[in-house]
């Protein structure tokens, strides 16, 4: 297992790995809405955490058609099924470090870029508290989508649209703690909701994952 | 290091793909420190057979035993990364299968000159041979092989025939689906004698929700 974890962040840094890419959607994303929107500062504060929060899922969906697709290219996926690792195990550790590479760079990103959206100072620590919660949960459920659509041949199309309604609740419990937090009100509830979906996706959601790529594998 | 002796038996076998029945009735035995030899015209069920064996794909009727956690499969796909190097590449899979070591394997098909190049850079011939010593660094006794000398030369094919031969001494056993003479003392199954009737629709019930 930790094979797999150091050989996939491995090859995330290698050429072409597309390490960054996710990191440098979620910088021009939150660059260009205050352009968009306008000198507005109130404005801009109160619709940064959502801002931030959409930036950041739409980031990490658009990393997760290479996440099984190339192993299932170049016969990995197959090799993995016959190997002594329990697939639920092998998808999990690929969820984790698809987080690694992808999730905890914007969760890390997301204080600095909180700065151009002029986000209330008292909304940082909760911002990233809400991304560091709620991204996990994220990469997980990308996981399965990318199982589902694993032998389909250009299947990011399918795979968004399977995921994204997948990923509504934690976007709405994870900008509504950001948005609490920025706002002074107590973000508690909210916030637990968000480690609740994290917590059942992530002790789920594999089951599923290798449920599918069995199948999928035939 | 020697395998534990235990026979593969794969016993009234059916096989599909696509929903189709390809082969039915397909039986035989694997005895430690046999290779046996899979023949058979292209689209005859040899990936198909083999596949199911490695447990990659459910069998629609039958039963194969001794299979579990015994079996190293390799295929058309080597399942290297272009971004790792030959060591790297090798080492996961030893890791994978927590096997200790990946030297025997380098040495075997000739592999040290190459170590530090990535696996992207190498010919096809050479991701072939890097492919068939991830076999080595599995410590699975049966090896299940779907045409493994495909782009490699003679010279490559001796090394392949010699790890094929040490691997049966060790006790191990192979089961080689290949078109080409490998030099081996191997018997030979000829698969097209166990085509399955095209107009049965085994299995094909569950093709509406693929």
């Amino acid at each position: 297992m930790k094979a797999l974890l150091i050989r996939d962040i491995r090859l995330a840094f290698r050429a072409g790995g597309g390490f960054g890419l996710g990191l440098a959607f979620f910088l021009i994303v939150t660059v260009l809405v205050p352009f968009s929107v306008g000198p507005q500062q109130a404005l801009l504060g109160s619709i940064a955490p959502g801002v931030l929060w959409l930036g950041a899922l739409l980031a990490c969906l658009l990393s997760l058609d290479r996440l099984l697709a190339l192993d299932f290219e170049d016969g990995t996926l197959d090799l993995l099924v016959t190997s002594p690792l329990p697939l639920e195990g092998a998808v999990s550790v690929k969820a984790l470090a698809h987080w690694i590479t992808t999730g905890l760079p914007l969760v890390l990103a997301a204080p600095v870029l909180g700065v151009l959206l002029n986000l209330p100072p008292a909304g940082f620590g909760w911002l990233v508290a809400s991304l560091a919660l709620g991204t996990p949960a994220l990469s997980v459920i990308g996981t399965f989508g990318a199982a589902l659509t694993v032998g389909i041949k250009r299947g990011g199309l399918l795979l968004s649209l399977l995921v994204l309604p997948l990923y509504v609740p934690s976007l709405i419990f994870g900008a509504e703690a950001a948005r609490r937090g920025a706002l002074g009100l107590d973000p508690a509830t909210p916030l637990l909701m968000l480690a609740g979906i994290t917590f059942a996706t992530v002790g789920l959601m594999p089951f599923a994952s290798a449920a599918v790529l069995r199948m999928g594998l035939r | 290091m020697v395998f534990d002796p235990h026979t593969l038996s794969v016993s009234d076998l059916s096989v599909a793909r696509g929903g189709l029945p390809v082969l039915a009735g397909v039986g035989f035995d694997l005895v430690p420190g046999q290779a046996l030899v899979l023949r058979g015209p292209n689209g005859s069920g040899k990936t198909t057979l083999l596949r199911t064996i490695a447990g990659l794909q459910p069998p629609l009727q039958g039963a194969i035993n001794g299979a579990e956690d015994r079996i190293a499969y390799a295929a058309h796909a080597d399942g290297l990364k272009a971004m790792l190097s030959v060591t790297e590449n090798l080492s996961f899979w030893a890791e994978i299968f927590g096997y200790p070591q990946i030297d025997p394997a380098l040495d075997a098909y000739a592999l040290r000159p190459l170590a530090t190049r990535l696996a992207g850079t190498l010919s096809a011939g050479q991701k072939r041979r890097l492919g068939l010593a991830r076999l080595m660094v599995t410590g699975r006794p049966v090896w299940v092989l779907d045409e493994p000398t495909v782009s490699l030369d003679s010279s490559a094919v001796a090394m392949f025939a010699g790890a094929v031969r040490a691997h049966l001494a060790h006790g191990g056993s192979a089961l080689i689906a290949t078109h080409i003479d490998l030099g081996l003392a191997a018997d030979v199954f000829d698969v097209s004698a166990f085509r399955a009737q095209t107009n049965a629709r085994l299995g094909a019930s569950d093709e509406a929700f693929l």
